[in-house]
């Protein structure tokens, strides 16, 4: 999927979170947002997500104009995220959270729950065996009916991804995946992000990892105060100068 | 204290509701019994559908009580002024509080916080007054008299005696029959829609409203449609009470009365369909277990809801499940423990 954005700004009170921002990205890329705390990664995603509403700008997914829309109506547009904060329902099963994932491709109709027709008894048992495929190919398999609330962090990050997952993105947004993850489980998200993007799903990450952003990366967006500072390719972004001032504080 | 093993570790509720439901019967001739047995019944089925909001919407309606007794005046009136018959009567008060139910809904569940609360406790307070007022309608604060529920010309009423398939069976036990069977169909529909992608909504609205919606999941959408279909369970309700007491009074619209049925979710225990039949048995019992009562109950209903909230939040049956599940693991862990010795 094809992600646009014109002219994008959100302020907070004075402060200028994200400013006249541009970029795009082509189909199937993975895309790296980096910049120094506070550069503005987070709101940006969050405006891009449809959490917060730009004060101006546009975003178009495939030429489509999607400003201002809610994110769930971005989600059926085939726009999904995940948190840097999670966000896992810790009140349902491991499995669950992932089937509540697949929403949008199950036979939810209100007589058909009601009155729990066959096809909706079919469509819970199909949601229910890719959920749990999800997993699995998340890394989760151990957990499969454990609570979420059971299981450790690591664990909850990848199963946020396989949430977003189940609901088909075209496009996935991930927000600081490997925050928290030691040597060896970034090393398997690295793998899992690369054959994520192998399925044809455009990545968006944002990430403080470098070693990962550069290595897994086909173009990088540097922030500054909410500004764009550098695109290019991992290579042209290191060698930037501004981007070397701008971590190194010269 | 060592629990044999043949106590499974879930008991499934349906069937041991149907059991009970079926044996109670026989266990007693009296009339009376059966009286507030079918009463329960018809309650229980209102707040099975009340705790649908309360317990997976998160939202508190403080005016279930008006919704109940517009089933039961919409019925009432219809066929007893308008001459409608029962089931036209009963569909048409339904589909009136769902309407309503949607206006008041619509804009105030896409807000966070207690609007819907604060709303429905003025409409219910609105419908009180009304009932009251009106009485060329309603009869005003005497009451009104209600025929008998019919339907293909069958006429079911508590003091006749009838003869079905060459079997005599008072009119009472039918009536408990039809309670009995209204309250494992709401309570199967409210499994349904608990065990579907809408209930699974409603659940993360709970954990996590944002996770839901990044998904794709209308929280809004479904908060309105289970507190429409949770109104149309009071109304519905309320409709039969009406046909099965053959008097209603203003007092089924009172903001007490939408208290104590939100009084039996929470003792019952919040999100716990078969634990808030036993909430509303309870809160029933009560009235007939202390005499003089009376004037103490709304003292009675406001403690228990403290008491509750202070020692047992999760509810009754909850806690319960709790406990045992605690007891029946430290007794397995005792007995591994033996084993190895």
């Amino acid at each position: 999927m094809r992600l646009e954005v014109k002219g994008l700004s959100k302020a907070f009170g004075g402060v200028h979170a994200v400013d006249e921002l541009d970029f795009t990205v082509e189909p199937g890329q993975i895309y790296a947002v980096i910049g120094p705390n506070g550069a503005g990664k987070t709101t940006l995603f969050n405006l891009i997500s449809g959490i917060y509403r730009p004060d101006c700008g546009e975003i178009r997914l495939n030429d489509e104009r999607v400003t201002n829309l809610p994110p769930e109506q971005l989600a059926a547009r085939g726009m999904l995220r995940t948190f840097q904060h999670m966000q896992v329902c810790m009140n349902m099963s491991a499995l669950e959270n992932v089937m509540l994932g697949r929403h949008l491709h199950t036979v939810r109709g209100f007589w058909s729950a009601l009155l729990r027709l066959p096809q909706l008894r079919r469509s819970e048992q199909a949601c229910r065996e890719q959920a749990a495929e999800l997993l699995e190919f998340v890394g989760c398999h151990d957990y499969l009916e454990s609570a979420a609330s059971a299981l450790p962090y690591g664990a909850l990050k990848r199963l946020e991804i396989a949430r977003a997952l189940a609901a088909k993105p075209g496009i996935l947004l991930l927000d600081e995946p490997a925050a928290g993850l030691n040597t060896t489980e970034t090393a398997a998200l690295e793998r899992l992000i690369a054959s994520i993007a192998a399925d044809g799903i455009t990545v968006v990450l944002v990430e403080h990892d470098m070693k990962l952003v550069m290595s897994i990366s086909e173009q990088v967006l540097v922030l500054d105060y909410g500004r764009r500072l550098a695109v290019g390719t991992p290579t042209e972004v290191r060698q930037n100068p501004d981007v070397i001032a701008a971590y190194l504080g010269g | 204290m060592v629990i044999p093993r043949w106590i499974p570790g879930k008991v499934s509720g349906m069937p041991l509701l149907i059991a009970v439901l079926l044996l109670f019967p026989l266990t007693t001739g009296n009339e009376f019994h059966l009286d507030i047995a079918t009463q329960m019944a018809l309650i229980a089925a209102t707040v099975v559908g009340l705790n649908l909001l309360v317990g997976y919407a998160g939202q508190v309606s403080l005016g279930h009580a008006a919704f109940f007794a517009i089933g039961a005046y919409g019925s009432a009136v219809l066929t007893s002024t308008y001459g409608w018959s029962a089931v036209p009567a009963l569909l048409g008060s339904a589909a009136l509080v769902a309407a309503i139910a949607w206006l008041f809904g619509r804009p105030l569940l896409r807000l966070k916080g207690h609007y819907l609360s604060m709303a429905t406790l003025g409409f219910g307070i609105i419908v009180a007054i009304v009932i009251n007022n009106e009485g060329w309608l309603t009869g005003g604060p005497d009451g009104m008299a209600v025929a008998p529920f019919s339907i293909f010309g069958f006429e079911l009423s508590v003091f006749d005696d009838y003869t079905l398939w060459g079997v005599e069976v008072t009119g009472a036990l039918l009536w408990y029959v039809v309670a009995a069977f209204l309250l494992v169909v709401a309570v199967w529909i409210a499994l349904n829609i608990i065990d579907s992608p809408i209930g699974r909504a409603l659940r993360a609205v709970h954990g996590s409203e944002v996770a839901a919606r990044v998904v794709g999941v209308d929280t809004a959408h479904y908060k309105l449609m289970i507190f429409v279909v949770s109104a149309i369970y009071a109304s519905v309700m309320g409709s039969f009470y009406a046909h099965y007491t053959g008097f209603i009074t203003p007092e089924l619209a009172t903001f007490e009365h939408s208290i104590e049925l939100i009084t039996m979710v929470v003792l019952g225990g919040m999100g716990s369909t078969f634990g808030v039949i036993i909430g509303a048995v309870l809160l029933l019992l009560l009235p007939q277990l202390l005499a003089d009562f009376q004037q103490y109950e709304m003292l009675l209903f406001g403690l228990i809801l403290m008491l509750t909230m202070i020692f047992m939040p999760k509810g009754l049956l909850p806690t319960l499940c709790q406990l045992f599940t605690r007891v029946l693991d430290r007794s397995r862990l005792s007995a591994r423990r033996r084993d190895e010795t």
